[in-house]
């Protein structure tokens, strides 16, 4: 193993437990929701993460599209992968919070009915990897991947004239949170970026390995077959 | 540029012909979208002056099943006798063989609308109560949005295992958009209460975007390897 990927690790590990003290000691209960509100240090970072991922993945199927590197059709893969688990986490402590503040599971507004399509187009497109038979794989995903992020703003400004009832954005204009609170929220961003990246990094080296194996197997038996008797 | 369209134009004539003949896209469209009718009117009672509600919905979910059975076919026929390959490797442009497919779909589900709207206002007894021929430009935008990245997403879904499968779990996804703003319009001109107006600006805009992506990447499609 790596030593960066060890010491990478170490850290994540720690920031993680830190995170979690201070999301649930250090950070103040808030007044009218109670201890429930902690769930929104998980709730939003995970957010946050999942939507750099799926950034991650459009860059990454824009450069194999170009360049047709393997290494961006892998970091496409994985990015893709994690941010799918991370909008998943949204998705279920979302309503976990909902329940008790609203009195509801869950609403069709714009950003929660914008993230599960989000959350759909996604695992489309893992499906269609899945799916996907030979050698065009990454081809057909990165294009995908292109129509998913041209579709976001269009899913965004539809659901928008829709219907809207999310919490107003409580960072940037005419936010009102605790710094205390705002300090805890950015630690745990921290702490949940550093283990997305620390499991695609793992990932990564694994869908490395699969395929160098794959390859050296199929040269192999390439070997084998044509290797005079 | 001129070739370009004489190969559309050909390749279009070609798959009409074929339909003409055997008639079996549109005449399992057709049924398929004749039974979706019927199930739907089991689960309320479809005369009920709020029926005229959801009646987009229904109209539109009705037409997106249906399409999906035209969409399927429209590479799968290619792929006996090998008829993929030789456009592959002729020299004719790829984006014109494109829009060829798509222009025939477009056909396909614009026919199959034209015939079931008279069977729908039947059964569900429809009526407009607001501008009845905003309606046009809403469903030619509305087929088009479907039809476009349909034909494209079944070039892609031809690759994959049980391609008839794949093809509505990636055409969903991207269409919500453009579903949306169809049911939204059809519901606002139908009960007269909203302007439809934001929608079909909307779908106008969904239209441009993808028939654009479409076009550019439809040639790396078809040369996957």
């Amino acid at each position: 193993m790596k030593p960066a990927f060890t010491i990478f690790a170490l850290l994540t590990l720690c920031l993680l437990s830190y995170a979690l003290y201070a999301a649930l000691v250090v950070a103040p209960t808030e007044l009218t929701m109670g201890d429930v509100q902690r769930i929104f240090y998980y709730h939003v970072p995970s957010a946050w993460t999942a939507f750099i991922l799926f950034t991650i993945n459009f860059v990454a199927s824009v450069v194999y599209l170009i360049k047709r590197s393997v290494k961006a059709d892998i970091v496409a893969l994985v990015s893709a992968e994690v941010g799918v688990v991370f909008c998943t986490v949204v998705l279920v402590t979302g309503p976990i919070w909902a329940r008790p503040v609203w009195g509801i599971w869950w609403t069709w507004d714009i950003r929660l009915t914008t993230t599960l399509v989000l959350w759909l187009i996604y695992v489309a497109y893992l499906m269609l990897r899945r799916f996907s038979v030979g050698s065009q794989t990454a081809l057909i995903a990165a294009v995908l991947a292109v129509f998913g992020a041209l579709d976001v703003p269009l899913v965004y400004f539809s659901i928008w004239f829709f219907r809207t009832q999310h919490p107003s954005p409580v960072i940037g204009k005419g936010g009102s949170l605790d710094p205390v609170m705002a300090h805890v929220l950015l630690i745990n961003w921290a702490a949940f970026m550093c283990f997305g990246f620390l499991v695609c990094w793992s990932r990564y080296r694994l869908e490395k390995v699969k395929r160098d194996t794959e390859e050296t197997q199929a040269l192999e038996a390439l070997l084998e077959h044509g290797a005079p008797r | 540029m001129s070739s370009l369209s004489s190969i559309t134009r050909a390749t279009l004539e070609k798959d009409m012909r074929l339909e003409w003949r055997s008639k079996d896209t549109i005449n399992s469209m057709l049924f398929f979208a004749l039974l979706v009718v019927v199930i739907f009117s089991f689960a309320f009672n479809p005369t009920a002056e709020e029926s005229r509600a959801i009646a987009g919905g229904l109209v539109w979910t009705a037409f997106l099943f249906a399409a999906v059975v035209a969409l399927n076919q429209t590479w799968a026929r290619e792929l006996r006798n090998q008829v993929l390959d030789a456009y592959r490797v002729s020299p004719a442009p790829a984006v014109s063989l494109f829009l060829a497919k798509a222009l025939g779909n477009f056909i396909f589900v614009s026919i199959l609308e034209a015939l079931m709207t008279p069977l729908f206002i039947v059964f569900y007894n429809l009526r407009a109560l607001g501008p009845a021929w905003q309606l046009i430009p809403v469903a030619a935008f509305g087929t088009w949005a479907l039809v476009v990245n349909g034909t494209f997403f079944a070039a892609i879904s031809i690759r994959t295992r049980s391609r008839e499968i794949m093809l509505p779990l990636l055409l969903f996804p991207i269409s919500i958009p453009a579903l949306l703003a169809m049911v939204e319009a059809t519901t606002a001109i139908l009960t007269g209460e909203d302007s439809a107006k934001f929608w079909i600006v909307l779908l106008g805009v969904y239209d441009l975007v993808f028939t654009s992506a479409c076009l550019l990447l439809f040639e790396r499609i078809l040369h996957a390897e």
